[in-house]
């Protein structure tokens, strides 16, 4: 038998839909892994201390005892080759994911993603389809190369996706996704929820549609628009503001790139008025390009200015106070809410 | 070269004699403005992209770059559709995408297409070799840059790549003595480039890359070793670049003696002289293959320009699979 016989048709479904379970958000990120890789013999996984250490974060944790060293690989400390060697793999038809031991050190790749894998089918029209787990994301206290939020630089990047889960259930399902994808995918994974947050995650092939985002709270007055780490800083500021008295929406973006450009003008037009949230740094961050699609295309429907609550333009401190004061959380959600809502 | 046969010396004499004629073609059509933007001439380095390409099996994958047009037609990749990329045609090998010689890939004739950031290809040759190597196929992948990305640090992070993973790749370093008008004394504190494959623990060979026999030879060991499961090898091929980086470069930064030198070792007349020496050419029958190059060449340009511009209309075609 050759390598890949029959995995051409390899969209077996293991498992069905055989209801849910109750996982973390990082067991949902390993599920999702270890699902494509029973379920297609193409799919490995590459990274630094991913195998037998099991990943710095265990997220990868067991899988080399189950998927063995050749589709679970443990690297050299070389970000750049790993990327450059996915494309490569992929060209060879397997279908690389490759673990960022965090998201800060995707930098030292930039040019494999970027310029590579970006341009690959708009050159000369073979696919990359490569995954990139980018462990994103502050409030652990891991200091300005620890705590990236650093999504913006390939939203910006034409020939890429971009997701950023915020619930366990999305980061199984979108990382379903991104590994069947043909395109190069940035999975944005956030270290704060990894066992911080649990919820109710599919069981076997349960992809999240890239592109979608979704509506995590229905209300009337003020939409906020958030992904990652922020869409449970949002909903716990909303739970407060209906509390006060106030009917407030917050729409997950989930996907970054591209943008669900029908659901951000959906919200904006229904309540007039909307907050955007991200943990990122706020010049041209994502947010800037949600206000921009608002400007353009809802601007008669606005109530008030389209605001944005963003960590400002200095690199992730380090001292609780420092970060607690560079990162969004609900409070300041809150706070920026009601003065909008006052608007 | 008195160690390679008569077929595959006159085999090498076309396509080095081909790869001459449609870059002089190259050249011409820029100066007549339809080859618009950069061109980068071959001259100089005809014998090691035939030879290194010659030593290649069709499941064999390779990343050319962009003085490697001998390789690229060794391949399979045809004068028409080179001849349309250049004119920035619909029917050219990127649809009028990529320019020149970049992003020529067509992986059904084994050809990645390289970018700019050159050495990329090291490292996306890494990951085919690993891909290879992993499916446990008798096939190897082979990778060119040059002396000046060399430099660069996935230059070795590629070659380490290779060799901790002990891959089924050729690593051929074209040592054409300038990057752009940076000598190779400001590029590197050592003399040989093939020094640095010891760091790496794999073979490192220097071989006279204007001369087909050596480089051929060289290659046909690395590549017999790689596909007996023996790992990656450097081999590094001295050469000269004999026009500026591009045609608007007029090499004005480099010594005439150095020229002058290189040129008394055209890789073209050396392998020509082998073949006289073999009573294999004279000039009828060298004025005939040429004829044959030129209406070959003929052909292929009238269907380049007869070709469609792309339509404006399809601009963000293909941005995603």
């Amino acid at each position: 038998m050759t390598w890949d016989q029959g995995l051409h048709k390899a969209t077996t479904i293991l498992n069905g839909d055989q209801g849910t379970r109750e996982l973390t958000y990082l067991e949902a990120i390993r599920a999702a892994l270890r699902y494509e890789m029973q379920r297609d013999r193409r799919v490995l996984i590459m990274g630094e201390d991913i195998g037998v250490y099991g990943g710095a974060f265990k997220v990868t944790q067991g899988l080399i005892e189950e998927f063995g060293e050749d589709r679970v690989i443990d690297t050299p400390m070389t970000e750049l080759a790993m990327l450059y060697a996915a494309i490569g793999m992929s060209f060879e038809g397997f279908v690389p994911v490759v673990e960022m031991q965090f998201a800060d050190f995707i930098s030292t790749g930039f040019d494999a993603i970027v310029q590579f894998a970006a341009t690959n089918h708009f050159r000369w029209r073979q696919p990359v389809p490569i995954t990139v787990r980018a462990p994103g994301g502050g409030g652990l206290r891991a200091g300005p190369f620890h705590s990236q939020s650093n999504e913006a630089w390939f939203v910006h990047t034409p020939g890429l996706k971009v997701v950023a889960p915020a619930t366990p259930a999305d980061a199984y399902g979108l990382l379903l996704s991104a590994i069947r994808d043909p395109n190069p995918v940035i999975y944005y994974e956030t270290k704060y929820l990894y066992r911080s947050l649990k919820g109710m995650v599919p069981e076997g092939d349960a992809p999240v549609p890239i592109g979608q985002a979704a509506l995590r709270r229905s209300g009337e007055e003020l939409s906020i628009i958030a992904y990652g780490a922020m869409v449970q800083e949002a909903l716990s500021a909303a739970t407060e503001l209906e509390r006060e008295g106030h009917s407030v929406e917050v729409l997950d973006l989930r996907t970054l790139k591209p943008l669900d450009e029908a659901a951000i003008l959906a919200t904006a037009r229904k309540t007039g008025k909307v907050l955007i949230v991200h943990e990122a740094n706020r010049t041209c961050g994502v947010g800037s390009e949600v206000a921009a699609i608002i400007a353009e295309s809802a601007f008669e429907y606005l109530d008030g200015p389209i605001t944005r609550l963003a960590a400002p333009d200095t690199p992730v401190p380090y001292s609780p106070p420092l970060e607690d004061a560079y990162r969004p959380n609900a409070a300041k959600i809150l706070k920026a809410a009601r003065e909008l809502l006052a608007y | 070269m008195k160690d390679i046969d008569d077929d595959l010396l006159q085999q090498a004499h076309y396509w080095m004699r081909l790869t001459r004629a449609l870059d002089d073609r190259g050249t011409f059509l820029h100066k007549q403005s339809k080859i618009v933007g950069g061109y980068f001439s071959q001259i100089g380095h005809e014998a090691l992209s035939v030879a290194a390409a010659l030593n290649l099996g069709p499941g064999d994958i390779i990343a050319p770059m962009h003085r490697d047009l001998g390789a690229y037609l060794v391949r399979g990749l045809t004068p028409r559709r080179i001849l349309a990329q250049w004119l920035g045609r619909e029917t050219g090998v990127t649809r009028g995408r990529d320019a020149n010689l970049h992003g020529m890939g067509d992986l059904s004739l084994g050809i990645i297409g390289f970018i700019s950031h050159l050495p990329a290809s090291t490292g996306v040759i890494a990951g085919v070799a690993h891909g290879i190597k992993l499916k446990g196929e008798p096939r190897v992948a082979m990778c060119f840059f040059g002396d000046g990305s060399a430099s660069q640090g996935l230059a070795h992070e590629a070659m380490n790549w290779a060799s901790v993973f002990k891959l089924p790749m050729i690593i051929i370093c074209e040592n054409n003595q300038y990057a752009y008008s940076t000598p190779l004394s400001r590029q590197m504190a050592i003399e040989h480039i093939a020094q640095r494959a010891a760091g790496y623990n794999m073979p490192g060979v220097i071989v006279d890359g204007n001369d087909f026999g050596a480089v051929y030879l060289a290659v046909k060991e690395a590549v017999a070793r790689a596909r007996a499961g023996g790992g990656p090898t450097f081999i590094e091929c001295k050469t000269m670049r004999m026009r500026g980086h591009a045609i608007h470069d007029n090499m004005a930064y480099v010594p005439k003696e150095l020229l002058l030198e290189w040129e008394a070792r055209d890789p073209i007349m050396r392998i020509e002289a082998e073949l006289r020496a073999r009573g294999l050419l004279d000039d009828e029958k060298l004025a005939n293959l040429l004829a044959r190059i030129e209406a070959e060449l003929d052909e292929a340009q009238a269907f380049a320009e007869a070709s469609p511009y792309p339509d404006p209309a399809t601009l963000t075609d293909g941005v995603y699979a």
